[in-house]
């Protein structure tokens, strides 16, 4: 976290870039240097929560999230249900709880994809320069040029909205973030001399990118990629708050926030509790991802 | 200069195509024919079929690309489905209330995330700055229309002193520009941070402390203008990016500006306007970032001297070829 701190762990690492050949002691070392930063580890376990919630709902939560019980609709906040009821009478921490899949299982699908595509392109743009590289970049500017969200919405629009296309929406938007990063960073690499010596002993430009490039561009990228979760995590829930997410009957926070926003007026919590389950989710993400980037590299900390 | 501004104007054309292509594509692939959205299901085979004549709709794909694109060159997007006016000027119509929120976000996300920053870069590692800085990860992490909807309850439901939609009265504009404006106030507070932790350290603060010059002055004179650079950056990045990104913020406060207009043409398949819009949008942006891009070498003495002496190397070597001549 401090300035000074990160410095000595810089200097640290420094002094030992000398002695330390084997990859076991650079893990061990970012290791160290992420547990003494105390916000990312807070970062870490909100997502360690969060990704139990998403593998065991039924069992953390009622299995059942969508019966309906009228005669206990806006519950308010109670022993037995801890978040109150929604308007349909539906335990509002069960669907929170189921939420935390769906916005998950979208989230990274969505990144996932959009690194394959953009760090693909990035680093074919960032290996061979040039012409291939003004190209390929200016697809990347024209993504660029079109707001996320309004891509988004146009891409679900287009489609029509369900879970697979939501994730084509959102995972177009995130490509050029990905693509930039990884250009950058394979530019950096491209010009050392382990490259040079890799290309003598004969190694052809694929084996090249995917055995001594990628792997030495790979700190920024892993950073984007929680960067990039938290970033789709909003996404999501602006594209299902106007009702071009997830459809209806399968739980989702920002659908949630949707429908509770006609009862807010009466009802405070319908919108209060799906809000914070967005809100911690990306706050963990983005904690969990400066984190990384300064123990995977202090000089990017600047 | 001008030669880099020419540059950029220009590569801002095919960008421009692409980003018509894209769109264009999109809604030309989608399944659902427009007519039956506008028609309604009463509408004959005719009907539909002089709706798809009269709008051209029956062009194949790169006819009616091209006539998009050379109509759009003589500032013609179309005629919007459902009011039968022409898009450029409903858009024109919304933009200027979009542009006014846009500008007030700014104006609370640059107040709140500078004095933030400064504050927080002056008493670094003191309870204040770790505060500060929690919050402004907060603010990153919240969603803006959230934030909205929690204004509302708290000042228009609970306390009702200020009016939660619309924008009738000057009240109206206060609750959406903060809801937009302080997830940037965010990121402006976090680079307004490391820039003046940068700038304090620097040896000119020295030396004004050194003449006795009050701390008061050497923050907010001295240590401030030469932080603020990278930060200015960073507002006209985030101003062009609300003009895009602030439609949910639009709907919440049922403000009619552009975004809102957009989503409620995506949701009849109203094409033209759709298109237009997000193309305006591209473009207002494209040209902000240059904007942004110009006034950065313009305010910043030591990137403004880089073209000097780009130029004069280039005289010098002039000379020198001439010489050799």
């Amino acid at each position: 976290m401090s300035d000074v701190k990160n410095k000595a762990a810089m200097k640290n690492t420094d002094d030992l870039g000398d002695f330390s050949i084997s990859s076991r002691g650079m893990t061990k070392d970012i290791i160290k240097r992420f547990l003494r930063n105390k916000t990312a580890v807070v970062g870490l376990v909100i997502i360690v929560v969060l990704a139990v919630c998403a593998l065991f709902p039924a069992q953390i939560s009622d299995p059942d999230y969508q019966t309906l019980h009228l005669d206990n609709a806006f519950a308010l906040p109670s022993a037995e249900h801890i978040l109150g009821t929604d308007e349909l009478g539906r335990d509002m921490f069960t669907r929170i709880i189921w939420g935390c899949r769906t916005s998950l299982t979208i989230g990274l699908t969505s990144v996932a994809g959009a690194c394959i595509v953009g760090v693909t392109i990035g680093c074919v743009a960032g290996f061979y320069s040039g012409v291939v590289d003004n190209v390929l970049m200016r697809l990347i500017d024209i993504l660029m040029a079109v707001p996320n969200l309004l891509l988004g919405i146009s891409v679900v629009a287009a489609l029509g909205s369900s879970i697979s296309n939501l994730i084509i929406a959102i995972g177009l938007g995130s490509i050029s973030a990905f693509a930039r990063v990884a250009r950058s960073a394979v530019i950096t690499v491209r010009g050392q001399e382990y490259i040079e010596a890799a290309r003598a002993t004969g190694a052809g430009d694929i084996r090249l990118m995917v055995k001594y490039v990628l792997p030495n561009a790979l700190a920024p990228i892993i950073v984007q990629v929680s960067m990039g979760l938290a970033t789709a995590i909003l996404n999501i829930s602006g594209l299902s708050f106007i009702g071009l997410g997830v459809p209806a009957p399968t739980p989702e926070w920002g659908s949630m926030l949707s429908t509770g926003r006609s009862y807010m007026r009466d009802y405070w919590h319908v919108i209060t509790f799906p809000g914070i389950a967005i809100m911690l989710t990306v706050f963990a993400f983005n904690l969990f991802g400066d984190g990384l980037r300064d123990a995977l590299d202090p000089r990017l900390k600047q | 200069m001008i030669k880099f501004i020419i540059r950029r104007l220009l590569m801002m054309i095919p960008i421009m195509l692409g980003v018509v292509l894209l769109v264009f594509s999109m809604l030309y692939f989608s399944p659902g024919e427009p007519a039956r959205y506008i028609l309604g299901d009463m509408a004959t085979e005719e009907d539909v079929e002089l709706f798809n004549e009269e709008n051209g709709l029956n062009d194949p794909f790169l006819v009616r690309y091209v006539n998009y694109v050379l109509d759009a060159l003589h500032g013609d997007l179309g005629t919007s489905y459902t009011t039968k006016q022409p898009v450029l000027g409903e858009i024109l119509e919304r933009f200027p209330t979009t542009f006014k929120l846009t500008l007030l976000s700014t104006f609370v996300s640059v107040v709140i995330g500078i004095t933030l920053g400064i504050i927080s870069a002056v008493k670094q590692y003191s309870v204040w700055d770790n505060i500060v800085r929690v919050v402004a990860m907060i603010g990153v992490s919240m969603p803006n229309f959230w934030l909205g909807l929690l204004l509302i309850l708290f000042f228009s439901v609970n306390l009702g002193v200020l009016p939660a939609s619309g924008i009738a009265t000057w009240q109206s504009w206060i609750l959406p520009s903060v809801a937009i404006g302080c997830s940037s106030a965010a990121g402006i507070m976090r680079m307004t941070r490391s820039s003046m932790l940068e700038a304090i350290r620097q040896d000119y603060i020295r030396t004004a402390r050194a003449k006795g010059q009050k701390e008061m002055v050497i923050i907010c004179v001295h240590a401030l203008r030469n932080a603020i650079i990278p930060v200015m950056t960073l507002v006209g990045i985030n101003f062009s990016r609300m003009l895009g990104g602030s439609s949910i913020s639009e709907i919440v406060f049922a403000i009619p500006g552009l975004g809102n207009l957009i989503i409620s043409a995506i949701n009849v398949k109203n094409a033209p306007l759709v298109q237009g819009g997000i193309l305006f949008i591209a473009v207002v942006m494209a040209f902000c970032n240059l904007v942004i891009d110009v006034l950065y070498a313009y305010v910043d003495p030591r990137i403004r001297s880089q073209y000097v002496k780009a130029k004069s190397k280039k005289a010098v070597n002039a000379a020198v070829k001439k010489e050799g001549v």
